[in-house]
Formats: structure tokens, C-alpha cells, sequence
């Protein structure tokens, strides 16, 4: 068993472009839930209309990669005002239940034989990156040791964290967002202090679901391949487990709760692996290592929310009233 | 009727005499200067109308007091006219504005915010931000200029300049920074007039202010509700408090199955047998707490031939007599004495107490241990 090699690795998956997706995404649902108490158990689907809004618009219509960009922030945005309008007058559940039954949909739309010229179906879209790829400012060679398309997709998917990381700082300490965290303690007492409570939510839920899109885009460029399966219930609570890990009513926490979320599926896994390597778990096979590190990130979570409840950077005083 | 000179710096407000009323009070009667004018306003949930009110006019500057039993509707009257509910019919104005079918953050913004009966407070923001977050027109609420602080910043200051003077008054400037569910009930119920203030209203409705707060709070409270009357607001309250309700209100509504069944000063709305039956109980008034009061009550009143000792109406009359005394001796105060002796002192101030006091009880002679 190689330490080295698998502490390396798991400082790979730290900064992989998947974990940017994830960070910018859970970054979303802080915005939906952690700020404006929105429950959005569908961020997998907004994931998916953006990035099929980006693969179908460069494939079918053969757009440049800024239109694509764009198709897939207004699909994302139209996607949330569809699931806004009817629910957000409603009860907080009333979301919750519309956004994990419309990301199936998607799903299930997407995968359907009969629509297999325009999504793909089940095999889903691939080689829509090539435009994309033109913006690459790094000459071939090696950085840190990726190669320059690599180190792109990284430099592109962290840059946009970094960036909307920084936007939703901002906004959240101006009086938009102080609206926005009334929203979340109180609706009606926003309301009767004059405050427009239903446009603030539904611009939360677009700029949420916005960050989703763009994460859709992160997490599929470096594939080149946009496949229903990806898009699954469990991409979304994987997505919760990070919020809930790094911390809700934060920017930093989402961020750090993906770093911390794939640092452990690949500490875990290459671990078990190890061991298993060296015959010291004789009753575990590569497989079931496969399935048994998400019951450790589980574990994880349960003792987190046992131990700090709060996440890594939640404010302890504020759970302290909840 | 003579009006006794209170206060040097009394605004127009705390010493206006004129009647509120156009011509005799009673359910429903037209005011001198309405503010707010609801007719036919009706809700029902399933089969029980909870709110019925034919026609209900809310004097302009004055503290109208909203009482009657429970499940009157009173507070479904309130969510209705805040458009925090809709009627199944009805219309209603607030300053000449149609207020039907209008969403209730609109309501708001025209000046008509109302406080909850169950206390809202943002728990987790801190006592200022939730003071800031009331005060309205604020650019930096809007999306395109939340990320510039340059546009927002110079009325954030203005605000928490407002927000820092309201807290000072209302005793929460040491809480400034800690977070509002850190706050006791009834520095909730504070924080949440004072945040409704931050809107500046011109109409202030109150959904059980004094409810769950001590004694010594409830006193504070009330000079601070007076004081929204002197700085020209209006306000509109529900309480079960009567000694509150007899302290502060100029007019009282009493809402019973959803009807206004009677309209009034408090003095005379207090006497109407149809209230004391239906919701005020008999023998409501009288202090049985204190030492002697109750004895003391009945001497007084056995001294009087026109007294109704032995009905229900006593402990009434004996309040009056009481107050009346007080407001003429008590009429030179400096306005800024503070007795914060508890309850019962305060109104020796208002004045209007005298003047609405019946004749044939005989002041002086029931001063008794409650108002010591």
C-alpha cells in the first residue's frame, strides 16, 4: 500500500473538475436553502438542463460555445421559473416535492428511445467540447502535472467558483440577501414589512438554479459526453451531503464540503483498496469496497451532524436557535 | 368639556378633543376623519363566518382598540384588511385606496403594518439587521444594485442611523448585535414594533401587543404605543388587556361572532351590558388583588344614591371615579417624569380620562392602594 500515491490522488479529486461542479452546485442549493430556506431537492436536474441545453444547442444547431453557454443559463432560468411559479406561493415542502419529481422528468425525458436523435437517449450526447475547447489559453505542456486541456477544465471550473463564490458573498451581505435570510426565518413577517417576498424567492431559485447549469457545463466538458445516468436523485443528495457538510448559511461551506466529500470517497476507496490489495480484508471484494466508502461518507455525515451540526464553517451560534 | 393643559411640548394629537365620531357612537358609526373604511367585508372557512363587519371606519390619529372574545374574529379582520387573507366579499379603503385584491406587501408599503400575534421575529439575523431589514425604500434591495455598495451604502447608514434611535427608545440598543432568538418573548414583541416602525407607517396595527409580557414591560409598552400616537400615527390594536384598553384607547371596537356589536369610548363601550355579557364578564374591573380594593370599591359606591352597587357595572364606575381624581391632580406633571411604578399611572396624563368620567361618582374618595 502506496500513502503517497493515495494521499496524491485524493489531492487529485480535490481540485478535479467534478469536485468544481460540485462545489458550484451545492454553492446553488446555499443560495436556495441556506439562505433563502428554498428546498430544492432537484439541483441533479437543473444540472442536466444545462448541460444538455449546452450539448444539444452546439451538436444540433451547431452553435459557438457562448451561445450554448447561454441557451443553457436561460433553459436552467425558464426550467426554475416553471417550477417556481406554481410552488413558490406555497409552502416550503410544496418546492421540494415539484423539484425532485421535475428532475426525474428531465431525466426520464432525456433517456426516452423514441427522442433518441435529439438527447441520445440512454447513451446520452458526446463531442460537443471542441469550440469550447478553443478559448484554452495554455499552450500544450505541462502544468502540475496535467496537460493544458486539463488544466483548463480545471482553471475554468475553479475560476467559476472563485467567481460566483465571491457574487454570493456580495449579494448576501447587501440588503438583497438580508431580505432573503428574512425570507428564511419568516415569510409573512418579510411580507408585512413590505417586501415583494415571492420575486425575491423565485430570483433566488433562478440564480441557484443558474449556478446549477453552469456546474451541468463544468462537470460535462471535461467528459465531451452528457449521459442521463449522471443525472440521478443521488447526484442531488450528494450535493445536500456537501451544503450540510462545509455548512448551509455559507460560502466558504459548500465549497469545502465538495473538496471534503470527494477527498473522503477517494481516501476511503483507495484505502479499502489497499487492503484489500494486501489481503488484510479477506471477507471484502473490490466491489463491495466500491458500495461500502459511501456508507463511510454517510457514517461521516452522521457523526458531523452529531459532533458539529453546524457543518465545518456553519456559525455554531446560529444553530444554537434553530 | 374641559380639557386640562398636559404636557408642554403634547402634540395636537394627544389633546385633540373633537369627537371621532360623526353623531352618536354606535356599531359601525361614521368618523369625523376616517383612515380606514371597510364595508361589507365578510370570510367564511367552510360553513363558520368568522368575520362579518358590515361597516367599520377607523378614526384618523386616535388608538382604536379591537377587543371581544375569543374566536370573534378579530384577527382574521386584521389579516383580511393587511391582505395577509382574502374575504369572500367586501371592499375596504385605506387613506381613500382601494385595498381589494391587493397583495399584502403592498399594503405595507402604502403604510399600514400590522405586528402578528404570535411574535415574528428573524431569529437568526441579529436585532439590527432586523430593525434594517424593515426600513423601506432601500435601492440595495433590488437585484441589479445588490452587488454595489456604492449605490446602497450611503442609505444603509440612514437606516441604521433610524434603527439605532428606535432601539435606544425601546431599550434594545444592548442588544443590538446579538441575534433577535436570543431576545425574551417580550423583547420580541418590542424588536417587533420597532421594526414595523422602521416602515415608517401611518397606520400601526398591533395583534396582541401585551400578551406574554410582565408587568413592568407591559408599562414601557404602553408609553410607547401612546408615543405613537403623539408622533401622529395611528394605531389599531387587539387586546385582552382591559386595563390596557382603558389606558390608552381612544375608541374601542368590540367584535363578537364576527360583527362589530358595539362602538365607543372605553368608558361608555365598558358600561354597555351587551359587552360586560358577552365578553367582559361581570365584576371585570375590580382588583381583587389588592388589599382592601374590593371593600373599599363598595364603600364608595354605597355612598352613592345613583351607584349601581350589586350589579355588574361597579367595579366600573369606581375606575373612572378614581382616574378622574387622579387626572386633575396629577395634570402639571413634567412630561418626562417617568413613574415606572407599574401599572395604573400612566393615564393620569391623557386627561381625557375627566372628561369622560361620570358625573355621579364622587372623586376622591376611592384613591385607593392600587395606584401606590
Amino acid at each position: 500500500m502506496d500513502f503517497g500515491e493515495i494521499f496524491n490522488e485524493a489531492i487529485g479529486e480535490m481540485v478535479s473538475p467534478t469536485t468544481a461542479a460540485y462545489a458550484l452546485a451545492a454553492l446553488g442549493l446555499a443560495v436556495h436553502f441556506g439562505y433563502s430556506g428554498l428546498l430544492n431537492f432537484g439541483q441533479a436536474g437543473f444540472m442536466a438542463v444545462g448541460s444538455y441545453a449546452f450539448a444539444m444547442s452546439t451538436i444540433l444547431l451547431g452553435a459557438p460555445w457562448w451561445i450554448g453557454l447561454l441557451i443553457a443559463i436561460v433553459a436552467a432560468s425558464a426550467f426554475a421559473l416553471l417550477l417556481g411559479i406554481p410552488t413558490l406561493r406555497l409552502r416550503a415542502d410544496y418546492l421540494a416535492i415539484v423539484t425532485i419529481a421535475a428532475a426525474e422528468i428531465i431525466r426520464y425525458v432525456v433517456t426516452t428511445n423514441s427522442l433518441t436523435k435529439v438527447t441520445g437517449s440512454a447513451n446520452g450526447l458526446a463531442g460537443f467540447r471542441q469550440d469550447f475547447l478553443r478559448l484554452n489559453p495554455f499552450p500544450p505542456g505541462n502544468y502540475l502535472g496535467y496537460s493544458s486541456p486539463d488544466f483548463f477544465y480545471r482553471f475554468f471550473g475553479w475560476g467559476l467558483v472563485i467567481i460566483f463564490g465571491l457574487g454570493v458573498w456580495l449579494l448576501m451581505r447587501s440588503p438583497w440577501g438580508r431580505v432573503l435570510k428574512g425570507i428564511r426565518e419568516d415569510e409573512l413577517a418579510v411580507r408585512s414589512l413590505g417586501k415583494n417576498v415571492y420575486a425575491y424567492k423565485m430570483q433566488s431559485l433562478v440564480i441557484g438554479g443558474g449556478f446549477g447549469a453552469l456546474a451541468g457545463l463544468v462537470f460535462t466538458l471535461p467528459r465531451d459526453v452528457v449521459q442521463p445516468a449522471n443525472y440521478g436523485t443521488e447526484l442531488t443528495f450528494f450535493l445536500w451531503t456537501c451544503l450540510l457538510l462545509g455548512g448551509m448559511s455559507t460560502v466558504l461551506g459548500p465549497v469545502i464540503g465538495a473538496m471534503l466529500f470527494w477527498v473522503v470517497l477517494s481516501l476511503t476507496q483507495n484505502i479499502l483498496f489497499g487492503l484489500i490489495g494486501v489481503g488484510a480484508l479477506p471477507w471484502l471484494n473490490p466491489s463491495q469496497a466500491g458500495q461500502l466508502r459511501y456508507i463511510l461518507v454517510g457514517v461521516a455525515l452522521m457523526l458531523l451532524m452529531i459532533f458539529r451540526p453546524q457543518g465545518v464553517f456553519g456559525n455554531k451560534k446560529e444553530l444554537a436557535f434553530s | 368639556m374641559s380639557e386640562p393643559q398636559l404636557t408642554a411640548d403634547a402634540v395636537d394629537y394627544m389633546t385633540d378633543t373633537r369627537p371621532i365620531a360623526e353623531g352618536p357612537a354606535g356599531p359601525g358609526c361614521a368618523k369625523r376623519d376616517p383612515i380606514v373604511v371597510a364595508d361589507d367585508v365578510s370570510r367564511r372557512f367552510g360553513g363558520i363566518t368568522a368575520v362579518d363587519v358590515e361597516h367599520l371606519e377607523i378614526p384618523r390619529h386616535k388608538i382604536t382598540a379591537l377587543i371581544g372574545p375569543n374566536g370573534a374574529g378579530k384577527t382574521t379582520l386584521f389579516n383580511l384588511l393587511t391582505g395577509f387573507d382574502t374575504p369572500n366579499s367586501g371592499t375596504w379603503q385605506f387613506e381613500g385606496t382601494n385595498l381589494e385584491g391587493m397583495s399584502s406587501y403592498k399594503v405595507a408599503r402604502l403604510g399600514m403594518v400590522r405586528t402578528f400575534q404570535l411574535t415574528k421575529v428573524m431569529g437568526k439575523l441579529t436585532v439590527l439587521e432586523n430593525m434594517r431589514l424593515g426600513a423601506s425604500a432601500q435601492p440595495g434591495e433590488k437585484l441589479r444594485n445588490a452587488l454595489f455598495q456604492g449605490i446602497w451604502g450611503k442609505r444603509e447608514k440612514d437606516i441604521t442611523a433610524q434603527a439605532d434611535v428606535l432601539l435606544a427608545k425601546f431599550k434594545l440598543d444592548t442588544k443590538r448585535g446579538d441575534y433577535a432568538a436570543s431576545l425574551s418573548g417580550g423583547q420580541r414583541k418590542l424588536l417587533e414594533m420597532a421594526r414595523a416602525l422602521m416602515v415608517n407607517p401611518k397606520l400601526v396595527m398591533l395583534d396582541e401587543p401585551m400578551a406574554g409580557v410582565n408587568p413592568a414591560l407591559t408599562q414601557s409598552l404602553l408609553d410607547h404605543i401612546k408615543n405613537l400616537k403623539a408622533e401622529g400615527m395611528t394605531v389599531l390594536f387587539v387586546e385582552h388587556d382591559m386595563q390596557m384598553v382603558r389606558h390608552i384607547a381612544d375608541w374601542v371596537v368590540v367584535m363578537a361572532e364576527g360583527k362589530v356589536v358595539a362602538e365607543g369610548p372605553p368608558a361608555e363601550v365598558m358600561r354597555d351590558q351587551a359587552v360586560i355579557d358577552a365578553y367582559l364578564g361581570a365584576h371585570h374591573d375590580v382588583d381583587l388583588g389588592a388589599a382592601g380594593g374590593v371593600q373599599e370599591l363598595e364603600e364608595v359606591l354605597a355612598a352613592d344614591e345613583e351607584s349601581v352597587v350589586g350589579t355588574e357595572d361597579a367595579g366600573i364606575l369606581s375606575e373612572e371615579s378614581v382616574l378622574s381624581e387622579d387626572s386633575e391632580i396629577l395634570a402639571v406633571r413634567p412630561p418626562d417624569d417617568e413613574d415606572d411604578d407599574g401599572d395604573g399611572t400612566r393615564e393620569r396624563r391623557t386627561g381625557r380620562r375627566a372628561a369622560d368620567s361620570p358625573p355621579d361618582v364622587v372623586p376622591g374618595t376611592s384613591h385607593d392602594s392600587r395606584e401606590d
